[in-house]
């Protein structure tokens, strides 16, 4: 199969060529998804329109997908940094719990405060605690060289367990019963709503997001000469990534990542879930790593991507609901985005060329 | 006291069955150059299927056959990004991992928390009545002795095999092997599909004989600690074998120290296996030249022929 055709890379790779990968991808991750879930008894068309319009059909399901965006975006735009010096931080999960963790003792600790700086002190501690439980894949990535895919995968699961383990005791409210959960937040814990419709839940947590994806850009512009060359697959490795040692570049990478992630985990505590709870999280760690991909590793791209993975969120939300759309839908979904990106990326990266059998000496 | 370590050896045996089935798929797809991140979803799925087709139809073979089947469906997803269209590994590793946890989920989803009967363990005869070694060694489930076969036989056809060697140079230099006109992705492909086996075995038996039932979630990141187990054994298969079973003993940890009556957070026991991989995988990564002299060099780097 291969004897006969053979990828060739491009000298050069069109930047119109490069942004319609994900569009072709987005097509073909559609139509997998209508053929495959059409097949499980789910109407097609429906599906397609319950993914994809029904989300920005009312205000409160605009304002849902606003929800989900903000951590999607804000987790996609740290992971982005390392994933362009090749530093895999598959642990924004584990980060995201512990940030909300750290967040959560400010509240659960004055739950009557008043104090408006609760929030801020809330997001500093988010960040540097998301940033600290990254720093642990840095630190054992640069002194023993463990692979930092395995350690945040790890310190996913030891961070699913401190959370329950504090649920269930220091942070669990006394008054809860049996349910393991702390203490509502009080007013100054929480994002302030953009809205004055109580419907809307949609909070001013998508500002801090848009804010720090245009320092993002501005931090990407700066240390890049070219984006083309980037993307074009001549991305610096990460012993040259933009003039640091390969030592810093995992340091500089997993804390920024570490600390998005727990931001964003406070964005969810703060937002949406207003307390402390077993599950704060529908993978957004995860999906994040796709949305970083779909979004071209570029702070405009992942803007455009989380948005566009936030409205299939909600529209699968809904479609579980109402039409049998399976419930493991979003995450069939997201996989398949992801194959459907590689390939494409790889054909607009290569050209597929016919070659002769060569004759062997 | 006696029946608590007969329980826990015996059952760390168990316990490490899927892992050193999947650890020894991953680490000839390694030898060959591939890293596949998928051996999750690989081993989600096929336990998914591997229930539910044993569940409907009573039929264990057929169960474990189809499971196998969508192992390897997955990883042949994985073959064409990786060695059709060069994509990066690790990624694309990632992604069909995550399409496999999403497709277990679907396959799942009509049998969520049901359960079944394991089939009865082989008892060998004569051995399994010597005391203590009888009730630890030889009362375990065909898989388990099969697995064990697999790490010596998979040790043997690297060591001592033409073809062995042929992978390994792949692995090491897919270049000169490819100069030397053996065909570099044909190799890695049935690198990977070995690999697709065994995760498929493993997830297979996770949820048929050691805990026969599904949950989503069930293969609970076994499949990570796979991938970890093939650096703690630096690729060479009884290493891993041992290393296997030194966390199939841990992931009984906790049912040992209850046994003992010693009271301890139930997260913290649940916590430890990944606490002591992270700290294993530390110390053995910190050896450079143990690293150096096993780990295939051209590990992760694509080869495509024409170039």
């Amino acid at each position: 199969m291969m004897g006969r055709y053979a990828l060739v890379q491009r000298s050069e790779v069109s930047l119109k060529s490069i942004m319609l990968v994900p569009l072709v991808t987005f097509v073909l991750a559609l139509l997998g998804s209508m053929v495959l879930f059409g097949f499980l008894g789910a109407p097609p068309l429906e599906v397609l329109y319950r993914l994809l319009i029904d989300p920005l059909a009312s205000a409160y399901n605009i304002s849902e997908v606003v929800i989900k965006a903000a951590p999607l975006i804000l987790i996609a735009q740290g992971l982005a940094i390392g994933f362009r010096a090749k530093v895999w931080n598959i642990g924004a999960e584990g980060q995201l719990i512990i940030g909300a963790v750290a967040a959560s003792v400010i509240p659960i600790t004055f739950p009557e405060s008043q104090n408006v700086l609760m929030l801020p002190a809330m997001m500093l501690a988010g960040m540097i605690a998301g940033a600290a439980w990254a720093g642990i894949a840095a630190a054992l990535k640069t002194r023993f060289n463990a692979s930092e895919i395995i350690v945040t995968l790890m310190l996913n699961q030891i961070a699913v367990q401190i959370l329950y383990f504090l649920i269930n005791g220091p942070l669990k409210d006394p008054m809860g019963f049996s349910y393991p959960q702390s203490v509502s937040f009080p007013p100054v814990a929480m994002y302030p709503l953009l809205s004055d419709d109580g419907m809307l839940r949609a909070n001013a947590s998508i500002l801090v997001v848009i804010l720090l994806s245009i320092a993002a850009l501005i931090y990407v512009t700066r240390t890049f000469s070219g984006y083309t060359l980037l993307v074009g697959g001549l991305a610096p490795s990460a012993a040259s990534y933009a003039g640091f040692s390969a030592k810093k570049a995992v340091w500089i990478t997993l804390l920024i990542g570490g600390a998005a992630a727990g931001l964003a985990g406070v964005g969810e505590i703060s937002g949406p879930i207003g307390r402390l709870q077993p599950s704060l999280s529908p993978g957004y760690g995860f999906a994040a790593i796709i949305v970083a991909y779909l979004g071209g590793l570029h702070p405009v791209g992942i803007l455009l991507a989380g948005t566009f993975m936030a409205i299939v969120y909600v529209g699968a939300d809904g479609a579980i609901i109402d039409v049998g759309l399976p419930p493991a839908a979003p995450v069939i979904f997201q996989g398949m985005v992801l194959v459907f990106y590689l390939a494409s990326f790889a054909l607009v990266q290569y050209r597929i060329v016919r070659v002769q059998p060569e004759a062997r000496a | 006291m006696t029946d608590t370590i007969i329980f826990v050896l015996a059952g760390a045996f168990a316990t490490a069955t899927p892992l050193l089935l999947a650890a020894i798929g991953e680490a000839v797809a390694e030898k060959a150059g591939v890293m596949n991140l998928s051996v999750e979803g690989m081993m989600a799925f096929a336990a998914a299927v591997a229930f539910a087709v044993t569940y409907q139809t009573g039929n264990i073979v057929l169960g474990f056959g189809l499971a196998v089947g969508a192992s390897v469906a997955l990883s042949l997803v994985f073959s064409i990004l990786v060695l059709g269209f060069s994509a990066n590994q690790i990624v694309s590793g990632l992604a069909v991992g995550i399409l496999g946890l999403g497709l277990s989920s679907l396959a799942g989803r009509s049998f969520e928390n049901l359960t079944m009967m394991a089939p009865a363990n082989l008892s060998l005869p004569v051995l399994s009545d010597l005391p203590l070694v009888g009730p630890i060694l030889f009362r375990q489930s065909a898989i388990t002795y099969f697995a064990f076969a697999v790490a010596f036989l998979t040790w043997w056809f690297l060591a001592k095999t033409r073809h062995g060697r042929i992978t390994k140079v792949v692995g090491e230099d897919p270049a000169i092997a490819h100069n030397l006109g053996f065909a570099v992705i044909r190799i890695r492909l049935f690198a990977i599909i070995f690999g697709a086996v065994m995760s498929g075995l493993g997830g297979a038996y996770a949820s048929t004989i050691l805990t026969p039932g599904w949950s989503d979630g069930l293969i609970a990141g076994r499949g990570w600690i796979a991938v970890a187990l093939v650096v703690f054994g630096t690729w060479r298969p009884l290493r891993i074998a041992f290393g296997a079973y030194l966390f199939g003993a841990l992931l009984l940890g906790d049912l040992a120290v209850q046994a003992m009556g010693f009271s301890v957070p139930p997260q913290i026991m649940t916590s430890l296996p990944y606490v002591m991989t992270i700290i294993v995988l530390a110390a053995v990564s910190r050896n450079a030249l143990l690293i150096r002299l096993n780990a295939p060099v051209s590990l992760g780097q694509n080869f495509q022929p024409s170039k």
